[in-house]
Formats: structure tokens, sequence, C-alpha cells
């Protein structure tokens, strides 16, 4: 494929289609075309009302807990020195965590959620859906329905409903309804189909609640645009604390939310390196990874154009990942412009190097991360042993690994 | 340019009646039996065949499809040989339309072009891609109408006044009237409401109307076929083969001969939808 042209600026996408390049677009059904250009028509309105800012402002600082600290990690700092001097490199840059894990709910997730509520709020909706895979965006969505008084479904795959029961009784603790998808493999896929299902179903009064920077325009610009205060809050911390700008840049991508959140207000920041973490899973010789934009090729899913995981007739395959939150085998169309630009790199870590990450930052750090943060922690660990001690960079710790504890003792062989 | 689909649907204006439109699964449960169905359609009384393309996460559509669309696949079925299938059925029929029904990305996978090409050689009419709307038109539509093949979409109860003009701009051989807001095989609308819209959408086409989603039964049919220019019936279809297929999905019966049953009591319904309509 031809490597699109770089642009003066890499903030000002999607274009009036939706566009990032050839990717995104609105490839839905015609039942839902005038819900979604409904829902633009809205996003249009408050994304620049000061009052509809002021509003989610007041909410992230007094709900969910916003700004999230940018902390530096002192302890795996000083692990990744030793690791430097002993490989004779005598380095090792210093590692700073954004801690969305701080956050109400424990994720990210609240950022867009708060966000999108207010929205459906504005519109009149009466009722909120959501699809889910580790459970996260569920119980997000869950909290911020009971907030503001919406009846919730959440969307759930079989599997997955099984795999992350904790999270499965937050949602239904805080009143929202879990719906278990047995259709195809019961993972996050097919949670979006039914959720869309669902939405075509109940097109009057129905909030669809996307949890990541994916889907039909537009999506993937107002979740991003939710998730932007994550990387516009580290870049002023950053400054204020180093007083410049990092060196690289890191967050794992699943959808890709926390990942463009992190990474969209560094965009234009040309020095700033910018690497994005896929889920290899156990390897992209075989298929049980969620390398998309590694191991994928374009095609068309879930109302956008993006890197997905597929066979040559265009079926959609289901990947794998230790983390049920990378474990989807698309991508966020914006995610696939920046590869294909070649302003941001996307690398693999396997389940194993995530693993190993959960367990160093544990005991280097007393800090238990989310196994997608692993991820990216895992990546940090591979490439700053060999930066200069004078350099920075910064891995968003994208959420707590409270909900990963039963995998990783299946993992490890342990019961608890 | 008239297109197979344009001649029938005149054909069936003269006679006074409307088409009866038949949705199956291409492959399933396997090739030589969904062959066998397709086959057997024009004989039962369909006038129109919709070809399903089997996807692995078909949005728009309900259980039933879904399964029938997994058996295909699982059976070996894609697009290379939905297309040979097409082209098998018009070797031995030259008149019955193909429609190809399914989602883009196998389309877009196989290549916009090639597919065109290797589309109309298989004597496909015209395509039906549930998850191309108006605003995609510059994907497939244009060059589907650019190449001779008739690019059919659906409307439906959202699709208000103001934007049916949009949705009717590049549509051609007929248009599809999605009943209701929601899936394949749901339950179907109150038919008044569906009369009423088909005389909206007439008033800002020429085009044949015909409608879809929830027709299962000949009364239904009749019913809906008392306005509309044709019927579609694509989930008691796809049940009429599955139940006939064992658990491990070995069949009990011929599903040809079960789908052929069904279609036959169908066309009885769309016969006298205009004999009810005059009474």
């Amino acid at each position: 494929m031809d490597k699109p042209a770089i642009p003066n600026s890499f903030r000002t996408g999607p274009d009036e289609q939706g566009m990032f390049g050839i990717f995104g677009g609105r490839f839905v059904a015609e039942t839902l075309m005038p819900l979604i250009l409904d829902l633009e028509r809205h996003w249009n309105e408050v994304k620049d009302d000061p009052d509809f800012k002021a509003e989610l402002t007041d909410l992230s600082t007094h709900y969910a807990g916003r700004p999230s600290k940018l902390y530096f990690a002192e302890g795996l700092t000083r692990h990744l020195r030793e690791v430097s001097s002993a490989k004779g490199l005598g380095g090792g840059a210093k590692v700073y965590f954004k801690r969305e894990d701080l956050n109400h709910t424990g994720s990210h997730k609240i950022n867009n959620c708060l966000g999108q509520i207010l929205l459906a709020k504005r519109m009149g909706k009466k009722r909120i859906i959501a699809e889910t895979g580790a459970g996260q965006h569920g119980v997000a969505s869950a909290t911020v329905a009971a907030r503001f008084g919406f009846p919730c479904v959440v969307y759930m795959g079989a599997t997955d409903v099984a795999r992350q029961s904790p999270n499965v009784f937050r949602m239904k603790l805080l009143g929202a309804e879990v719906r278990p998808v047995t259709a195809g493999h019961g993972t996050l896929k097919d949670a979006m189909n039914e959720a869309l299902r669902d939405w075509v179903t109940n097109v009057e009064d129905t909030y669809y609640l996307i949890g990541t920077a994916a889907g039909p325009h537009p999506y993937p610009e107002l979740v991003r645009d939710f998730q932007s205060v994550i990387g516009t809050e580290a870049r002023a911390q950053i400054l204020e604390q180093e007083g410049r700008l990092p060196d690289t840049i890191i967050a794992c991508v699943g959808g890709g939310s926390n990942a463009i959140g992190l990474f969209h207000p560094f965009l234009d920041d040309k020095d700033v390196r910018i690497i994005g973490i896929e889920a290899g899973g156990r390897g992209l010789d075989g298929i049980e990874h969620c390398a998309s934009m590694n191991a994928g090729a374009p095609g068309v899913l879930h109302g956008n154009r993006t890197y997905l995981l597929q066979d040559a007739d265009g079926q959609i395959m289901d990947g794998h990942s230790i983390s049920a939150g990378l474990d989807y085998p698309g991508v966020g169309p914006e995610h696939s412009w920046l590869r294909d630009t070649g302003r941001v790199e996307y690398v693999p870590i396997l389940d194993d190097e995530a693993l190993e990450a959960f367990k160093l930052t544990t005991r280097v750090e007393g800090i238990i991360p989310a196994l997608e943060s692993a991820h990216a922690i895992a990546h940090a660990v591979k490439i700053v042993p060999a930066m200069d001690k004078d350099q920075i960079v910064i891995v968003n710790l994208s959420g707590r690994g409270d909900k990963d504890v039963h995998t990783v003792a299946n993992m490890l062989g342990m019961e608890i | 340019m008239t297109t197979r689909i344009d001649r029938r649907m005149a054909k069936l204006k003269a006679e006074g009646r409307p088409a009866l439109v038949t949705y199956f699964m291409g492959g399933d449960p396997d090739y030589d039996t969904s062959l066998s169905i397709m086959k057997a359609l024009p004989g039962a009384g369909s006038d129109i065949i919709e070809l399903g393309m089997p996807f692995s996460d078909p949005m728009a559509d309900g259980p039933a499809i879904q399964a029938a669309g997994l058996r295909a696949l699982k059976g070996g079925q894609t697009l290379v040989k939905t297309l040979k299938m097409a082209s098998e059925f018009r070797a031995g029929d030259n008149e019955t339309p193909i429609v190809l029904m399914g989602y883009y990305n196998p389309i877009y996978i196989y290549g916009v072009d090639r597919f065109l090409r290797d589309a109309l050689a298989s004597g496909i009419d015209g395509l039906i891609v549930v998850d191309l709307p108006p605003e995609m038109d510059e994907e497939l539509c244009i060059p589907a109408l650019k190449a001779g093949i008739n690019f059919i979409r659906l409307a439906t109860p959202t699709t208000d006044d103001k934007r049916l003009p949009k949705v009717l701009q590049n549509t051609s051989g007929f248009v599809y009237y999605v009943s209701m807001t929601g899936i394949t095989g749901s339950a179907l609308a109150d038919t008044g409401k569906v009369a009423a819209a088909v005389g909206r959408i007439k008033g800002h086409t020429d085009l044949p109307v015909c409608v879809g989603f929830g027709v299962k039964t000949a009364e239904q049919a009749r019913v809906i076929g008392a306005n509309a220019d044709g019927v579609v019936v694509g989930t008691a279809i796809v049940n009429a083969v599955a139940n006939v297929l064992g658990p491990k999905g070995e069949k009990t019966a011929d599903p040809a001969e079960a789908v052929a049953t069904l279609v036959s009591g169908l066309s009885q319904g769309v016969r006298a939808a205009r004999l009810a309509a005059a009474e």
C-alpha cells in the first residue's frame, strides 16, 4: 500500500466524511444512519460549548478524581538502570507513569463515559447500551448510568462473562443488566455486533455508548476527544515536572482509546517518539494474537475501515490475548492512519512479556497494573535500558490490575 | 440499459401482481445442497433470487441468518464459490434475476473492480450491501452502476422525507423497504404502517418498492403485497433449511424440497395479493 502523504498537522482529522485518510467512515445500515447523523449534529454543538465543558470538567474533577497524577516510577527506573549497567550500557531513561489507574472505576474508561453520558442527556435519550470485553468499559458505563439515572444494558461475550466474573458482579450491583452474547466466540467483537443489533431495534430512545475510539463516525473522534484529557494533562505535567517534553510515550492498543488519548496532544511534537503496543498473544506466526496493525489488513467492520484480523475471504477472525481488554480483531481508524503515515510505531508484546512486566511492576513499584497496561510497561522494559539517563519515557498506566488477579494466578498455576 | 430485474418487474406489473423475492444463504449447509435450493426457487414461484453472501459478523441479521452464515462458512463457502454458484444457476436459467446480498468486507477484500467484473460474468443483476449507506457511494455503488449492475438500497422507518431523496438517488432495480427498525427475522411490523411507508416512498420514486424483514407466511405476503411491488422473504426460508438439519448438521430431509414447499405457499400469497386488494 502507498504511504499516505505526510500532513502539516496530525491533529486535524477526521475530515467531514469521518475519514482519516482511507480509514474510518460510516459503514452502517441505513436504519442507523439518521441516528449517527443526529449524534454528529449534537456532538458538533457541544464540543466547543463552554457549559458542556464546564460540566464535564466538574465531574472529571470531583467524581472521577482528575487530573490523574504523572508519577515518576523511581523503582522501575532504578531497576532498569541496573539492567542497563549489567549490560555495560550505563544508561536507563527516567520512566513516568500516567496514573489512569487511580481514576474512579479504576481505568481511563470513565473519561469517555462521563463525556458520552452528558451527550446522551443533552440528546434526550432514555436508555444506555454498551459493549464490553474485560468489563472495564461495562463497569464505567454502568457507573455513569447509575449516577445519571439511566437504565443500562451491557452486552458482553459469554466467554468474557465467565473469565471476568468480578466485573459482571460490579455491573449488576450498579444496576445494569448484563446480557451474555453466545454468538460467534463470545468475545468483544460479538458483544459489539449484539449492541449494534439492539441499537438498530431501539432507535428512538437508546444511546449507544461505545467504549473505544472506533465504530462509525463521529465515535472515533468524540471518544478520542474525551480521552485526550490524558495527553493534555501529561504534556502539561511533564513540562511542569521536568521542564521539557518526553523523548518517548508508550500506550497499549486494543481498540486504542487510552492510546489515542495520550498520543493525540503529542502528535505534532515531532521529537516525541510515539509507540503503540498491540497484543502479540502467543506470537504473530499463528493466529493467537490481536496485532491487527502488524499482522492484519485494512477492511470494514463495525462501521469503520481499519486494520483487521481477517482471512483471505474477508471473514473476521477471533484474536487471542491474555488481556480481555486487548482481545479485539480491529483497532480505531485513527491508529490505522497514524500507522500508515509512520507518525506512530506499533509493536507487539507477547502474553508472557506482559505477564513479566505485570509481576515486575507489582514488585518494584507496589502498583498492580492492568494486564493491558502491562503490555505498554513491557515495551518500556525492553527499550529503556538502551536509552540515556537524561531521557524521559511516559507510559500510560491505563488501568489497575485488581480485575486480573484470577487470570494471573491461573497463568502462574496458582489457586486463590 | 435495462437489467433482468427491470424486465422482471415490468412483466409482473403487466400481470398485476407483486414479486416474490426469496433470500437464501449461499453455501448453507454446503455448496451442492445450496445450489439445489437455488435451482428449485424459480419453479416454486420465486420471481427474484437474493443470494446471501455469508459474513462472520452480520450486524443487521437476527439469529437465524447469523446461524445460516456460520453453517455456510463452516461448509467452506467463500465469495468465489458464491459467484460460481450464481454462474452454475445462470447456465440453466437466463431470466430469473439474481441479487447478491451481504456485507461489504468480503467484497472489499476481493477487490471492487475484480468483484464487479466477476459478478457480471456470473450473471449477477443487483447488489444489496447492508453496510454501505449513500454516504459511502463512492466505494461500490457508483462503480457497480457504471458496470451495469443494479444497486438496491435499503430504506427504513428512520429514513425520513428529508433523507429519502439521498437514499433513492443512486438506487436502481428496486427499493428495499425494511418494514421495521430491527434485525432480520423479528416480528412483522403493523401492516398499515408498512403500507403507508410504501406509499410515502412511491411519492419520491418510480422504482418498484419491495418490502422485507418480518414476512414469514403466505398470509403476510398477501397483505404486504397488496401495496408493495414485491415481498421479500428470508428468515423463513433459512429456517426451512435449518429445520431439516439434525444436531450434527446432517440432513434429515431434502432442504431443497423443504424450501420449495414453503416458497410455493408464499407464491400463492403474492398471487392472491391484488385479488384481495380489488375486493
